[in-house]
């Protein structure tokens, strides 16, 4: 009889959904409690830097549609939580492990948004990487995860299209807010570069990743077609990325760009950017200021329970 | 008279919707952060419809100035233009404060919105017939959450009845006729909001009574010198409307 | 009752039917109080764009689920069945309307 190994390593070959019961390798399931658990906290962690414009938002239709969105990347945290507690994980102890500042989140949300052009900035780039990363985790190895994932694409795909058309708004606008459309293009290219993750050869987790179908793509594969894209994309709206050696490679047949800045990656990652400590900071008190509520709830629950069975 | 009580009811969805809105990523568990955020859609997607209306009928009004528009209305009017009760301006506080701010309000839309389905304004009847659905959610939700917290525990009752003591001060006013709803109840296309108190205390006393805390008393003198609906507002909203503003203002004439 | 389980909501599997005329199938989970508010929350998580016309939610905790270690003695003694199926009885082919 082949051992759980086997038949769990065939699966993956033959493109066999991995679901919560099966036997699956401990790193396995350790890979993607990380891997899915900081994909959720990045969606709840986004939530914050482009809340704080919804009380600003210039028109009652922006206003709305920034709701939305934020609303979306809440209910796409809880997906991908729920996904995540398949793995026999709660989703208390997932989310201790993001307030202790153990588990880490997408770096990207620890930069400051300083004007509405941001949010437009965030949508197209940020959600466009995002989405450049999760179409191919549709066909990720673990059902559940493959099945959040399918889910959030579909819905994400609105994102992208109000943050590009926020910035085409301003770039056909006044001066200002031409100003302001390429001031944010140059704050957040590189950051929104820099989300692919290291380059191949300082990632460790992500070949293990690959190699059980995670993922499908390396991290410098996903960041060259992402900066293909937006060299194009830039055009429509007549600004510039802020790189000075991004050019076109007929012989590649791709964009040759710049030196991505890594010690500044790492820096946010470690905890040093911008923005880490407020937006922990926001995520505890939310957790903390909860608690009251989550206890009122489960206590109500609780007596009218006993009070049913009594009856 | 008929554009003044339509911009009343916007300014009311709007300024709620607005409040509850600030709770977007900040609410006391992911559910519920989605649960309140659907609600502030909901009012603001009232508010737009409604200023839309009222915008319409004031260029019919006057062809010869400048069309208005909702974004107009919303973001190019002073504090003491906006007509929404003080009751909905207040700051959010806690979880509790926001519930019940969210019960007594929606238990009053309900009944306003419930006669204004009989508009003699049709639009206007089409916008409550639209819009009861949500708020006949909005009530169920909100009631629930009463319920939860008043007969929760120890910490969520109390909180509960500091909200009371806060925000009862302010209810009177809801029921407080303005010329303007008094013009519009007259000409059959709005409602007295006068008209509606009994039913609202019956409804609120019996959810309240159900959370196992003390009833509502109809204090026949609003305790109240303010009047949100004249244009007599607190403070908190000009500070909402400066973070509300604040790009229209900074950047004149702009499309955003 | 201890301080860590007193504010966890527990998990709930949510089922929706998306419209008239179709099961009820299975959408994903979340943490809920009571029935009562996880089909409020199910709703504002899973029909946020119009996915739905019905729900329903049941605990977690009453899922009881077939293990994939007997999933040969559970599934594969139905394949050999083939008599469940109308192509296994063989027919002349002028007979009609069956």
């Amino acid at each position: 009889m082949p051992s759980h190994e086997q038949i769990f390593e065939d699966k993956i070959e033959r493109e066999v959904r991995i679901e919560p019961k099966d036997w699956m390798p401990e790193d396995y399931r350790k890979l993607l409690i990380r891997q899915m658990s900081q994909h959720a906290h990045s969606e709840i962690v986004g939530m914050l830097p482009e809340g704080n414009w919804i009380t600003r938002a210039p028109s009652l239709r922006r206003k709305a549609t920034l709701i939305a969105k934020v609303q979306d990347e809440a209910g796409h945290g809880l997906y991908l939580y729920s996904a995540t507690e398949t793995l026999g994980i709660t989703r208390e102890e997932t989310i201790d492990q993001l307030l202790s500042g153990k588990a880490k989140y997408s770096s990207i949300f620890n930069y400051p948004t300083l004007t509405w052009a941001d949010i437009g900035a965030i949508g197209w780039l940020v959600d466009g990487a995002a989405i450049m990363n999760q179409v191919p985790l549709c066909r990720a190895s673990f059902g559940p995860y493959a099945r959040a994932m399918i889910r959030i694409c579909k819905e994400e795909s609105f994102h992208q299209r109000q943050g590009f058309e926020i910035l085409l708004t301003l770039s056909r606008g006044s001066e200002a807010q031409k100003h302001m459309c390429q001031d944010a293009i140059d704050r957040w290219w590189w950051p929104a570069v820099m989300m692919f993750g290291p380059a191949d050869e300082s990632s460790p987790h992500s070949q293990k990743s690959m190699q059980w179908k995670i993922k499908r793509f390396s991290n410098d594969e996903l960041r060259q077609k992402f900066i293909d894209v937006c060299a194009e994309q830039v055009k429509v709206l007549g600004m510039k990325l802020p790189d000075s050696k991004l050019q076109w490679n007929e012989e590649t047949q791709h964009y040759d760009f710049g030196e991505i800045n890594w010690e500044e990656f790492w820096n946010v990652v470690n905890g040093n950017g911008p923005c880490n400590k407020e937006r922990l900071a926001a995520r505890k008190k939310a957790h903390e200021d909860g608690a009251w509520v989550r206890e009122a709830a489960a206590a109500y629950a609780a007596k009218k329970n006993h009070s049913s069975e009594i009856r | 008279m008929l554009s003044a009580y339509l911009i009343q009811l916007a300014d009311n969805a709007l300024i709620l919707g607005h409040r509850n809105s600030e709770w977007t990523g900040h609410g006391p568990v992911l559910e519920q952060d989605i649960a309140l955020s659907n609600i502030a859609l909901d009012l603001i997607g009232q508010s737009r419809n409604l200023y839309q209306l009222a915008a319409s009928r004031m260029n019919t009004l006057s062809p010869e100035k400048e069309p208005v528009t909702e974004d107009d209305l919303a973001y190019l009017r002073e504090a003491p233009d906006f007509k929404n009760v003080v009751l909905l301006e207040q700051p959010n506080g806690d979880w509790a404060k926001t519930i019940l701010r969210q019960f007594y309000f929606s238990r009053f839309q309900l009944l306003q919105f419930r006669d204004l389905l009989n508009s003699k304004d049709a639009d206007l009847a089409a916008i409550a017939e639209k819009s009861i659905k949500e708020i006949r959610y909005h009530v169920k939700w909100s009631s629930e959450w009463v319920c939860r917290l008043g007969d929760g525990t120890t910490e969520s009752h109390t909180r509960m009845l500091n909200a009371l003591e806060e925000l009862n001060p302010l209810v009177a006013e809801l029921f407080t006729t303005t010329d303007y709803e008094l013009a519009a109840a007259t000409g059959g296309w709005g409602t007295d909001p006068a008209s509606l108190q009994p039913d609202w205390l019956q409804a609120v006393n019996a959810t309240l009574q159900t959370a196992t805390l003390p009833l509502y008393r109809d204090e026949k003198k609003p305790a109240l010198l303010l009047s949100g609906k004249n244009g007599f507002h607190s403070e908190h909203l000009g500070f909402i409307l400066a973070e509300m503003q604040f790009l229209q203002r900074a950047y004149p004439g702009c499309d955003w | 009752m201890e301080k860590i389980s007193s504010e966890n909501w527990p998990l709930w599997e949510v089922f929706i039917r998306t419209r008239q005329g179709l099961d009820h199938k299975h959408a994903g989970s979340l943490h809920a109080a009571d029935a009562q508010m996880a089909l409020e929350n199910a709703r504002d998580v899973y029909t946020r764009r119009n996915e739905g016309i019905s729900i329903w939610v049941v605990e977690s905790k009453y899922i009881h689920a077939s293990s994939p270690e007997e999933a040969a003695s559970f599934f594969d003694p139905a394949n050999d069945k083939v008599y469940r199926y109308p192509t296994f009885y063989q027919l002349p082919d002028e007979l009609k309307n069956i």
